[in-house]
């Protein structure tokens, strides 16, 4: 799973499921070129939704002729059960500048 | 030399006829008895003169495993320029068509894709300015 999530596409391609569930491999390219400026082929966006399934992140549905995709932020469950967020008044650490830093 | 015709692969040269017409809202402009098939075209009502659009049987074996494979990745192969994707979203969602994108803004373009029903993914497109020249 921190394999899958270590590339900014594959990033860019789950905030992108976050912004409409249930996408097609078609629509999701047309999000990496047009709103991101992401020239991936269409071959390499396929080869990164099936990491991003094989680690979880992804689930596909087949429905009539088309198939679509969706998120699944389940796995993620394991990294706050690892390393729950604990409150500065436990830890004494100044809170991070921006915690939901763009890391693009 | 002009483009006066393009085609869409149909399964089914009757269904198609009925949703390029009753739902899209095209006019039947040539409908000729060719073999077993028909010279079946439709026009846009705003554009009675205009490009034709050949609703064309499947015949060939390589038609529909490539329609098909296009369908499954959710590629529009043709597409019709609109007004307003989102009217024609909404008015088209009520006539019962599904579509696979819903309507998506992506800089100066909005699209939306839908299916034909006899084995093709659609895209309605309006662009807010054209292009340079």
């Amino acid at each position: 799973m921190f394999k899958a999530l270590a590339d900014p596409t594959r990033r860019t391609i789950l905030d992108e499921l976050v912004d409409r569930d249930e996408q097609t491999l078609f629509e999701i390219c047309s999000r990496l070129i047009n709103k991101h400026g992401l020239s991936s082929s269409r071959q390499a966006v396929s080869q990164h939704l099936e990491i991003l399934e094989s680690a979880g992140l992804v689930r596909t549905r087949r429905e009539g002729r088309y198939k679509f995709h969706r998120i699944d932020t389940t796995p993620l469950d394991a990294i706050v059960t690892r390393w729950p967020p604990r409150s500065d008044s436990e830890t004494g650490i100044e809170p991070a500048p921006d915690p939901t830093g763009n890391d693009r | 030399m002009k483009i006066q015709w393009t085609s869409v692969m149909v399964d089914d040269q009757e269904r198609a006829l009925q949703f390029y017409t009753e739902k899209l809202g095209f006019t039947k402009k040539v409908d000729i008895p060719l073999g077993e098939h028909r010279w079946l075209s439709v026009v846009s009502p705003q554009d009675p003169d205009g490009v034709e659009l050949l609703l064309e049987p499947k015949g060939h074996p390589a038609a529909a495993p490539f329609t098909e494979a296009l369908v499954a990745d959710g590629i529009p192969f043709t597409q019709f320029a609109v007004d307003d994707v989102h009217a024609e979203y909404e008015r088209l969602n009520g006539l019962g068509v599904t579509f696979t994108q819903q309507p998506l803004e992506m800089g100066p373009v909005t699209s939306a894709v839908l299916d034909d029903t006899v084995g093709n993914l659609i895209s309605i497109v309006h662009q807010a300015q054209t292009p340079a020249e």
